[in-house]
């Protein structure tokens, strides 16, 4: 069962605000779902640990330099940014 | 002439110059505006873009163009660009995406004309469309009903004939679903087989985009224009894509149908079972044979895919920071400013979110994440060995029909439950196909799943033939208000 407190952990880990009507409702959500998802620990999985733990079959490519998007368009998208020197502007990441 | 209703009969009459594209862009448009308010199936129509593209066709008639003149539909998470692409989220609500997906490309090669954008839950996380931002899609069978989903928009387009043909996107169900509860056919292709470039991502491992249509035929048209490889997704298949309009021969003498007894036993609709029953009588009368398969641990395919798609979904939503695109909220502080921006998720993708976000972290991965992969591990393999005796395997697509709006929507769990016969299909990685097979007793549509071997929906689009040929088909009264 997860706590008020345990939600507050795993929000932070996710970045996500919530307000305090989540905080209370997600603890008893999660926790259903989180107790449904244990069926899994029933399954006898070692004949399946090796197949799952192979890599998958990704294609490789060569690393080539290719036509990608253009700079100005895709900061046109930036919620903020300045054009004119080709950055993404944010807040202030240090200090008050 | 009257505008004909299959993609096939549009793209026959305006390359014999019966009709033009622009007629055809226009028609479907006012089907749009006259019965799109009650259903809202569509986020955004481009009126005009679709008629300048639709005039393009008329002036350059290219030939060789499988799609000429049609009109088709995308669920929003498909980019389009320079026109909106939502997900249906807050957080992309006035994103212009600086490219097109590579099915995008692919739809507009083969002369078809995109005339809007539809409703999904929020970046395709949900089974009714009640989760998207903008508001729920109704069921043109009962405007009370969802529509399903997570593809319900686009679903509810092509049921109610306001397009022939339309995308969607399946991680867990989201094609066939919609498609099953809104009595239109539905196909999710095999893993690999269309490329999921400009596809905006919630569980890479199972994504894939498919078509939603009336007939094996038109699907059979649109798989073959969408399908094949491409450089820009590293999952993309270099397999050849066949002819699928050879296959639709209506013949399925000798077909070997896998029927999973025990996996669909309980739990199912009485309305459901009798026409999923009936409609596998049916193809055994037309000569198919019924052979009764295991898949002993299909039966966890729900816990072990709410495990994979949502760590995945944590990962793929990380992105969704307020710097590069999308909404920012505002803050002093880059800090403030990513949780601020990210509490404008909606409540059902913040529970993805944590849920992915918990069995990932350090404690837990191996008793969740890990767990959940050997078992996935062992679902591939009852599939393969369920193939080494049949061609297909039949479910019902959904143990339900359609179900009333804000039925499930307080009971997360209860509404991950409708997708139990649809998950296992995209954590094998195979192809599966909703196909309409009659309606219950409360007139709601019943939908056959078929599900078929890696890279084999020639097979899927052939029994769809069939069903069609012996299977009266019927439409939504609702829909055309």
């Amino acid at each position: 069962m997860l706590s008020p407190a345990d939600v507050d952990r795993i929000a932070a880990l996710a970045r996500l605000e919530l307000t305090d009507e989540e905080r209370a409702r997600f603890a008893t959500q999660l926790s259903a779902i989180l107790a449904y998802a244990d069926q899994v620990q029933q399954a006898e999985t070692s004949a399946a640990a090796a197949e799952a733990a192979a890599p998958g079959d990704a294609r490789m490519r060569d690393d080539l330099p290719l036509p990608c998007l253009d700079r100005g368009l895709v900061l046109s998208q930036a919620p903020a940014a300045d054009r004119a020197a080709g950055l993404f502007k944010v807040p202030r990441v240090l200090g008050s | 002439m009257s505008l004909p209703e299959s993609a096939s009969d549009i793209r026959a009459a305006v390359a014999r110059n019966e009709i033009s594209a622009v007629e055809v862009c226009r028609a479907a448009l006012d089907r749009i505006a006259r019965q799109d308010p009650p259903l809202h199936a569509f986020l955004h129509v481009d009126a005009e873009r679709a008629l300048a593209r639709a005039a393009q066709l008329d002036r350059d008639r290219p030939a060789d163009a499988p799609l000429l003149g049609v009109p088709i539909a995308l669920k929003d998470n498909i980019c389009t660009a320079g026109v909106k692409t939502t997900a249906g989220s807050r957080l992309l609500e006035d994103y212009l995406p600086p490219y097109s997906a590579h099915v995008v490309e692919r739809l507009e090669r083969a002369g078809a004309v995109i005339v809007g954008k539809t409703n999904c839950d929020e970046f395709a996380m949900g089974s009714s469309t009640e989760h998207s931002a903008f508001g729920p899609t109704r069921n043109p069978w009962a405007l009370d009903r969802t529509p399903g989903g997570s593809s319900g928009g686009s679903a509810v387009a092509v049921a109610s004939g306001m397009v022939p043909l339309a995308l969607g996107s399946d991680t867990g169900g989201s094609i066939r679903q919609p498609a099953a509860l809104c009595g239109v056919l539905g196909l999710k292709p095999t893993y690999g087989r269309v490329s999921r470039y400009g596809l905006i991502a919630f569980g890479s491992s199972l994504d894939q985009i498919g078509p939603f249509g009336h007939s094996a035929r038109d699907l059979a048209a649109i798989a073959g224009v969408i399908g094949g490889h491409d450089t820009r997704d590293s999952t993309s298949a270099d397999a050849p894509v066949p002819d699928y309009a050879a296959s639709l021969t209506g013949d399925v003498k000798g077909l070997r149908i896998g029927v999973p007894r025990a996996l669909v036993a309980d739990g199912v609709d009485p309305g459901v079972r009798a026409a999923f029953d009936a409609s596998l009588e049916t193809l055994r009368d037309a000569g198919a044979s019924l052979i009764d398969v295991e898949l002993p641990h299909a039966g966890l395919a729900i816990p072990v895919y709410y495990l994979v798609a949502n760590a995945e979904a944590s990962s793929n939503l990380a992105r969704y920071d307020g710097v590069r695109y999308g909404a920012r909220a505002d803050a002093s502080t880059l800090h403030d400013t990513y949780y601020r921006t990210r509490a404008r998720f909606g409540a059902e993708v913040k529970r993805r979110i944590m849920i992915g976000t918990f069995v990932l972290s350090a404690g837990y991965y191996d008793a969740y994440y890990l767990k959940a992969h050997q078992v996935r591990a062992l679902i591939r393999r009852d599939y393969d060995q369920a193939f080494a005796r049949v061609d297909v395997v039949a479910m019902p697509t959904s143990p339900t029909p359609a179900f009333r709006l804000g039925e499930r929507t307080d009971d997360p769990l209860q509404m991950y439950l409708v997708d139990v016969f649809t998950v296992s299909a995209n954590l094998a990685g195979l192809p599966a196909i909703s196909i309409p097979c009659g309606l219950t007793d409360a007139s709601l549509p019943v939908g056959l799943q078929l599900t078929g071997k890696p890279f084999d929906e020639a097979t899927l689009l052939g029994a769809a033939e069939a069903v069609e040929r012996r299977i009266p088909r019927r439409r939504p009264t609702s829909g055309s208000l």
